[in-house]
């Protein structure tokens, strides 16, 4: 009976060191969304005179009850930990972002809006009177029975006889294939705002030089004399395989010459041009030369001097000394002379 | 067998007044026949007219070559001088390498010829000229392109390389394959 007794006291007393657990109070509580609002008043006076201490207060409060609520909620125990279940939140929250805009309309879904056309739906199967049986529009077996329908093609009036209609049939599927892949990327460009030119590189920025060449050769042909009368830059190349997307650019090969003699007579006149090309003054050749005279000369006037000097080292060394010339010490130097001379 | 185009034929001279200089004209105009340049499979061909008239017999399948290949074109349309014309190119050389017998040995096997090596050098030689290799007994042993001017060959060290190797006879044994 003591033990209970001081036991009880002791909470008693543990209980007075904390603040009541029971608060009055009226607030909004949303247990899923954890969210209390306590839309009572505030007590000016108290606000103005202790505004940390008041706030502190109602804050703490406002918890409480908060808590109290959770703790209504039934708990589990996992692995030492009491864990309760909230419930779905019932407040909505406002909205983050702003609302997206709806998808713009691709150009056969306006045109399709403006003409008033509605998407019929196709069932799968439909009668074949040529092969007297339902074959599937799209799908599994739609191909076997193409293949079946087509076991012969007819030539029409109009075509090549040697032409092969088959191949002509795969082509022009591929054809219509490719420019639907190519109307897609379009509407797709259109809808993310993404510019891109109707015609010639989509990005000049990662384009690669054979491109840039292509995209220069194409344009250069895009006059009314086709490309013929535009000057080149010294050593800019034209794009070689660029024929088909430049109909009438390149020049129409000359014939060839029937007999040898001709092609003889060409030949020279190709020959006179490269040569002709050929500097008639070649500043390399014209150093190199001049380079070459001056050291011939040089060695020569070496060995003049060296059976002189012997001479004068009987007589004044000063006198042998003198003659040195100073020639060619202002003589512009070229290239590799430009340090002065390696001597060997 | 196909006729150059001009593009090509121009390209072609240049490479060969490398060499030769203005001498190609005398490669054309010769005392006996007409020469011409065909191209199969982008090798170059210097067939006289009448062996070519007979070529044109074989269909181009089966024509493996005729004439003498002068070299080929590469895939970004340059002229690549092969060694099979040494012959015709050797009495037209503009400026020509003797080597000594040591360096004949390195060069016929692909290597670069050293100031070392360097026996004679014709007068007046530009830097980047095309040459043609000699071995002391005046045997053409292949083409090259100077490296230096004659006259700085006098001031380069021994081991500075004079002049590149572009085609040896020694190619004949080493990329048999290559030729053909």
């Amino acid at each position: 009976m003591d033990v209970v007794k001081d036991v009880l006291e002791k909470s008693a007393k543990e209980a007075d060191k904390y603040k009541s657990v029971e608060v009055n109070k009226l607030i909004d509580i949303d247990v899923g969304a954890l969210l209390a609002i306590d839309s009572n008043p505030l007590d000016s006076k108290a606000l103005r005179s202790s505004p940390n201490d008041y706030l502190l207060k109602l804050t703490r409060d406002n918890v409480q009850l908060m808590y109290n609520q959770i703790w209504e909620l039934p708990t589990e125990r996992i692995e030492e930990a009491i864990v309760v279940k909230l419930p779905k939140p019932k407040y909505s929250l406002p909205r983050a972002k702003p609302v997206p805009k709806p998808r713009s309309l691709t150009k056969w879904e306006q045109f399709a809006k403006a003409k008033g056309i509605v998407k019929k739906k196709r069932t799968k199967l439909t009668w074949d009177d040529q092969l007297k049986k339902w074959i599937p529009l799209y799908g599994f077996k739609r191909a076997a029975a193409q293949k079946e329908k087509d076991w012969v093609l007819e030539v029409p009036q109009n075509a090549n006889p040697m032409e092969d209609q088959f191949a002509k049939k795969v082509e022009a599927k591929s054809e219509r294939v490719a420019k639907n892949e190519l109307q897609r990327l379009h509407n797709i460009a259109k809808a993310k705002h993404v510019k891109i030119p109707r015609f010639g590189l989509t990005n000049p920025d990662v384009s690669s030089a054979k491109e840039l060449q292509a995209a220069v050769t194409v344009a250069k042909s895009s006059t009314a004399s086709l490309g013929k009368f535009q000057e080149k830059l010294p050593k800019e190349k034209e794009a070689r395989g660029v024929g088909a997307i430049t109909p009438g650019a390149t020049r129409k090969r000359k014939l060839p010459p029937v007999s040898g003699s001709d092609e003889k007579t060409q030949n020279l006149n190709i020959v006179e041009t490269v040569l002709n090309k050929r500097p008639k003054i070649d500043m390399e050749k014209a150093v190199a030369r001049h380079m070459n005279d001056e050291q011939l000369q040089r060695s020569e006037e070496k060995k003049g001097e060296r059976p002189k000097r012997l001479r004068k080292s009987h007589g004044s060394s000063t006198g042998g000394g003198g003659r040195k010339k100073p020639k060619n010490s202002n003589r512009p130097r070229k290239g590799k002379m430009a340090g002065g001379r390696k001597r060997r | 067998m196909k006729r150059l185009s001009e593009e090509r034929t121009k390209i072609l001279f240049e490479k060969l007044a490398k060499y030769i200089g203005p001498n190609v004209k005398l490669l054309i105009e010769r005392p006996d026949g007409i020469y011409c340049f065909r191209e199969q499979k982008d090798r170059v061909y210097y067939i006289s007219e009448k062996i070519l008239k007979l070529a044109e017999n074989v269909p181009p399948t089966q024509l493996i070559c005729a004439g003498t290949c002068f070299g080929k074109f590469t895939k970004t349309n340059k002229f690549r001088l092969h060694i099979t014309a040494l012959n015709y190119l050797a009495p037209y050389a503009q400026s020509k390498i003797w080597l000594k017998p040591s360096a004949e040995q390195q060069f016929l096997y692909g290597n670069h010829v050293s100031k070392s090596g360097l026996g004679r050098i014709s007068e007046n030689t530009e830097k980047y000229q095309g040459v043609l290799v000699y071995n002391m007994a005046d045997l053409p042993l292949g083409f090259g392109v100077a490296a230096r001017s004659t006259a700085d060959c006098k001031h380069a060290d021994p081991l500075a390389s004079v002049c590149f190797h572009q085609a040896d006879i020694g190619e004949y044994i080493r990329s048999e394959e290559d030729l053909l």
